[in-house]
């Protein structure tokens, strides 16, 4: 049997409810393929996500986390994804600026109807982490597995 | 600028005690040693004439101990603000932090305060004592006559980059208003930020290393006044006392300027406390300047009942790709 | 500690074709708390559900985790099935395992994989989860309807006949709206006045709907159920109880060259007005900005005429303030400005009109009494062209137009077309268009009707441009794509077919009404198949073309949709509210107002209350408060709160740090 030692990343997706959710759903209709590495994890609105959870998840060994909400606009709660668009551009700003590589974080907007969109967003994502490697500069040690 | 004396604070707090206006001051008193100076509350003018301090080592910013003793003074409590503290007692106050009734508020001029390893880096080791007149003459254990050392050579960083000598809030004011100053102070973090990621890392790395989490940069932080921090707190997932590994500094480091993002005013209290000497207001400035490059000016505590930029937004702001790539076709 | 039980769906061979339920269940039955793991073919089904009570009864389980299909399909549906078992609905947690992997990987091993790691994070999850239940709130049994037009006549009449109270606001002085200025309505050509006042009438006679015209909704607070709105009645200076609408004072009215808007200005009106014979109210209202009496406090004619006394220059805007249960937004539309469209030379010539022009030019109770004449000169034209899709469609100049079909077009111009024809069989017709659309019953015999038996010519092509030369005619440069050539037609008279958009009003009363809007402003739907006819927000239905462009029939169908909706909403006694909302733990709230600047709802409030402190004494403490009616859970509030203080029900911090914990462990 073959062992395969590629280096597969962890990828921790956090959906809206509403559009990205609903977008990861129809790239399944549509059956789309993007790699398994991806785990979704749905959150009632982007904004919901507390840049506690991207570091949590960075702590436990994620390799990428990226954040999907509605489109500008078309929140279902009408303002939370421009709350959203500010505190993430600021975090990873931030994390950028502790040298943490900017590729390993990224929002996304994807709507309901985007099914393509999702898939495209995860598989380009899924490649770029690859590429960096597994995350070293976030994690936690204690962690490991 | 005529610098203001202890004697002239302590005369006014003793009138404005003895006529009934304020219940208590809070100000300064001298710690073990003559540098070493902490925040005290005084009740009575004899509390004032045996302790109260008011020179150049008086960097502490009281306005914090307004949450906890507005609310045990029955009656007003006089606070003694610089510049810089009257931003982060507006900050307070939009927060609702304290009753502004139960506040009178007396604004004094700072030249900048000075920074006892600076001031050693030219006296020596051994102080015993120090004397803050027109110049800061330190007497030690190994010098035979004390050494004279001037203000402007021993200004703490963010006096050196002040950013105001402007008093955003009083009741009276003692001396002369200042102004708001055109500062230096993000110099620094562009010097960061034109680094590699490597190079970034590496700074950081080396910087947040030494963190022993023993909380002081939180403890005196004005913003952060929460009832109960998230570190503290074994419900929020992030609890934890002592640094375990490199991870947990960052975090805490991290998720502490995140929380006061928008709402610390810079006052540098962060950095003054820091054993360590970690350069943390370079956090808080980092998301400063990026609030005020992708949101517009914006300084904490300016006025009092402003939004701060992450609880407000506009239709076109700048997604976070844009904010990160901004600078990259300058370079 | 939970007692947890795992039921793996098959969903046929969709799951179980890429992920190996057995496995599984049987990776998942090891999951501490978890005393039950199975799986079976259908969970969905009868036999599935029935299955997992006799598991709830028989393991005596307080949380379920069915990893199936999306939530957003069956999530619903499990909760039903724990409820019948005799758990709280909240106690369930559904792992995606079919649209977020067995139906977008390939691979056994590694779907399986993955369906594993997704059922351990709904596993965590349900650890952290805790029995919720839904906030009740009273209905109030009145609907506002906002906009007169034929939407919100029929929304109202609709609502009204079902036995509740309605209260149409209208900004017009009468209600009426797009459809009273039309002439006739294709497919079957009757008038449009015919059909639409008796309407009229209805609503303001039916004893369940109070009409206020002139008015605009002032300011919306409240929730489903619970709207407190309140309404700017504007000054018409005319007691509306009193006047009889006799016309007296319209007649003697010395200022009489105002532009009549109900006409397109076409011809004018005097300063006290009735905007059509039809008019309901039909009262006369008096136009501040040209009265003279209002200006300078010289005339008051219309005063001295009126035997009834029902001028008052003294009134005063006035606000009434009412209680609504359900809110419907039945805005409207109107034709965009043809002010970028100068190679039709619209403000260049009086014979080149919009669609909406000719119809009050045809119409026997519009400026010409439906004498069909040039604006210019009062000639009869000889050669009318047509323009389809001006400003609609319009891809590469959306700055100039909008880049939706306005849908109604088509329509009313093979109507126009037809019945000049029909009246005036000299005229030349020409049409001029992208493509035609004729969906709908009896649409397109009627297109065909005015092609093969009107003899209407059809060019398929875009009109390039129109230059009026001196003698007034209107020379036309078009392209005809069939044949492939350019024409040159002399025309009399050119019809734009403008396109249309949302009322202006309708923007700040989403913000009013918290109601999501598309980018053209037209409402958005709460889903835009399944539910049609409701806002996002809950309580705000939707009717006619503030949702998008519609005709007369479309419009008339969805405000009878709008107002069952709304008719079931009020039938309720008391509302369930959705039990996942913020809610803030006042021991650590530091009463900042970080959440209630994010919240979108206004739901967060604050109340000083009395805490002890370390030092045995007691200090009063601002804490928020949230309204869990008011609160809709998007959680924008518990990333606001420095503290932590703030948590989602349903989502809290721990649940989801559990999540993430397990995927990534």
């Amino acid at each position: 049997m073959q062992v395969n030692n590629e280096f597969k990343p962890l990828i921790v997706a956090f959906c809206c409810n509403w559009c990205s959710y609903a977008g990861a759903d129809l790239a399944g209709n549509n059956r789309l393929n993007y790699p398994a590495e991806v785990k979704i994890i749905r959150v009632p609105c982007s904004c919901r996500v507390n840049p506690m959870f991207i570091l949590r998840a960075f702590q436990r060994g994620a390799d990428g986390v990226i954040l999907c909400g509605c489109h500008p606009g078309d929140c279902h709660y009408t303002s939370g994804n421009y709350y959203t668009r500010r505190r993430m551009a600021m975090l990873f700003s931030m994390l950028d600026y502790l040298g943490i590589e900017r590729d390993r974080t990224r929002v996304e907007w994807v709507s309901a109807a985007e099914g393509a969109k999702f898939a495209a967003t995860m598989n380009d994502f899924v490649e770029k982490v690859t590429a960096l490697g597994p995350n070293k500069r976030l994690e936690d040690l204690r962690c490991k597995k | 600028m005529q610098k203001v004396t202890a004697s002239q604070l302590i005369d006014r707090a003793a009138a404005l005690l003895a006529d009934g206006t304020v219940r208590a001051v809070l100000g300064w008193k001298k710690g073990e040693f003559d540098y070493d100076i902490t925040p005290a509350v005084f009740e009575s003018e004899e509390e004032l004439k045996a302790s109260f301090v008011f020179n150049d080592f008086c960097g502490a910013n009281v306005s914090k101990y307004l949450v906890r003793h507005t609310k045990k003074i029955d009656g007003k409590i006089l606070v003694f603000l610089k510049p810089c503290d009257t931003y982060s007692f507006n900050q307070l106050l939009t927060e609702h932090r304290f009753d502004r009734e139960k506040v009178y508020a007396v604004a004094i001029p700072c030249q900048g305060m000075a920074d006892i390893d600076r001031v050693k880096a030219i006296s020596g080791d051994g102080i015993v004592a120090i004397d803050c007149g027109e110049t800061i003459r330190v007497t030690t254990l190994y010098s035979e006559a004390p050494v004279s050392v001037n203000l402007a050579d021993v200004l703490e960083e963010r006096c050196a980059n002040c950013k105001s000598k402007k008093h955003v809030a009083y009741d009276e004011l003692i001396g002369e208003e200042g102004e708001v100053l055109d500062s230096a102070r993000f110099d620094e973090v562009a010097r960061l930020e034109a680094m590699t990621p490597d190079e970034r890392f590496a700074f950081w790395q080396n910087e947040l290393s030494r963190c022993i989490r023993c909380n002081a940069c939180r403890d005196v932080c004005p913003a952060c006044t929460c009832e109960k921090c998230v570190f503290d707190n074994p419900q929020s997932g992030v609890e934890n006392k002592a640094p375990a590994n490199e991870f947990e500094e960052k975090m805490f480091h991290i998720i502490r300027a995140f929380h006061v993002a928008g709402r610390c005013t810079d006052c540098g209290e962060c950095s003054r406390v820091c054993p360590q000497n970690i350069p943390l207001h370079l956090l808080n400035r980092k998301f400063i300047k990026d609030m005020n490059e992708c949101y517009g000016e914006y300084q904490a505590g300016a006025e009092v009942g402003t939004l701060a930029p992450l609880v407000d937004y506009t239709l076109d702001d700048p997604e976070a790709t844009d904010v990160l790539t901004r600078r990259d076709c300058d370079a | 500690m939970q007692r947890i039980g795992v039921f793996v769906c098959w969903c046929g061979s969709n799951i179980a074709g890429t992920v190996d339920v057995k496995a599984v269940a049987q990776a998942l039955g090891h999951e501490p708390g978890v005393v039950f793991s199975t799986d079976y073919q259908y969970m969905c089904s009868q036999a599935g559900q029935d299955m997992i009570k006799e598991a709830v009864a028989e393991h005596r389980l307080t949380g379920i985790v069915v990893c199936s299909c999306s939530p957003r399909m069956h999530e619903a549906t499990f909760r039903k099935t724990a409820q019948a078992a005799g758990l709280n609905p909240y106690m369930v947690e559904i792992a995606n395992i079919r649209e977020q992997c067995s139906w977008v990987h390939k691979d056994m091993p590694v779907g399986t994989e993955k369906a594993i790691i997704l059922g351990k994070a709904a596993v965590a999850k349900v650890h952290l989860n805790a029995p919720l239940t839904p906030g009740e709130s009273p209905v109030t049994k009145r609907a506002l309807v906002i906009g007169g037009g034929i939407a919100g006549i029929q929304t109202a009449l609709d609502i009204a006949d079902a036995g509740f109270k309605v209260d149409i606001v209208e900004k017009k002085p009468t209600i009426g709206g797009k459809m009273a200025q039309l002439d006739k309505t294709f497919p079957t050509l009757d008038c449009a006045a015919c059909i639409l006042t008796p309407k009229m009438v209805d609503a303001a006679q039916h004893e369940n709907i109070r009409i206020f015209s002139y008015s605009e909704v002032h300011e919306v607070k409240g929730f489903v159920g619970n709207f407190d709105v309140t309404i700017k009645k504007h000054a018409r200076f005319v007691k509306e109880d009193i006047c009889t609408g006799c016309g007296a004072c319209v007649e003697k009215c010395p200022m009489k060259k105002i532009p009549n808007e109900f006409n397109l200005g076409m011809d004018n009106r005097p300063a006290i007005y009735i905007p059509f014979a039809q008019a309901v109210p039909k009262v006369a209202t008096v136009d501040p900005n040209h009265c003279n009496m209002l200006k300078n406090g010289k005339c008051g004619l219309c005063a001295r005429v009126c035997t009834a006394g029902a001028i008052d220059y003294t009134q005063k805007d006035e606000y009434i303030e009412e209680k609504y249960g359900a809110i419907v937004v039945a805005t409207g539309f109107n034709p965009i400005s043809m002010d970028k469209f100068d190679e039709f030379a619209y403000n260049q010539s009086k014979d080149v009109i919009t669609s909406l022009e000719f119809e009050r030019l045809t119409n026997a109770a519009g400026p010409t009494a439906g004498k069909l004449i040039r604006p210019s000169d009062g000639k009869h034209p000889h050669t009318i062209v047509f323009v389809q899709c001006v400003g609609s469609r319009c891809e590469a100049c959306a700055q100039k137009g909008k880049e939706y079909c306005s849908k109604i077009c088509c329509m009313y111009t093979a109507k126009h077309a037809m019945l000049v024809r029909d009246k005036y069989p000299d005229t030349e017709v020409y049409v001029f268009y992208i493509d035609v659309r004729t969906p709908g019953k009896n649409f397109d015999e009627f297109y065909r009707r005015a092609v093969e038996e009107y003899g209407v010519k059809y060019i398929k092509g875009m009109v390039g441009k129109v230059t009026p030369d001196e003698s007034g005619v209107l020379k036309v440069q078009a392209s005809d794509l069939l044949d492939n050539k350019q024409l040159h037609i002399d025309a009399d008279l050119v019809v734009l077919a403008a396109a249309i958009e949302p009322d202006k009003s309708a923007r700040p009363l989403a913000t009013m009404l918290t109601a999501s809007m598309d980018t053209n402003d037209f409402f958005t739907e709460a889903h835009p198949k399944l539910r049609p006819v409701e806002s996002p927000t809950a309580g705000v239905f939707l009717s006619g073309a503030c949702q998008g462009p519609k005709d007369i029939p479309e419009t008339v169908s969805q405000a009878g949709a709008a107002a069952a909706k709304v008719i079931g909403l009020l039938a309720k006694d008391r509302l369930k509210g959705n039990p996942c909302v913020a809610s803030s733990n006042e021991l650590m709230c530091n009463g900042c107002s970080s959440c209630a600047n994010v919240c979108p709802y206004g739901a967060i409030t604050y109340e000083e209350k009395e805490f002890r402190m370390p030092d045995r004494t007691t200090a009063i403490r601002r804490v928020a408060k949230v309204n869990p009616a008011v609160c809709q859970g998007c959680g924008c509030c518990t990333v606001a709160c420095p503290s932590g203080a703030m948590d989602l029900n349903g989502f809290k911090n721990d649940q989801i740090m559990a999540e993430v914990d397990a995927i990534c462990k």
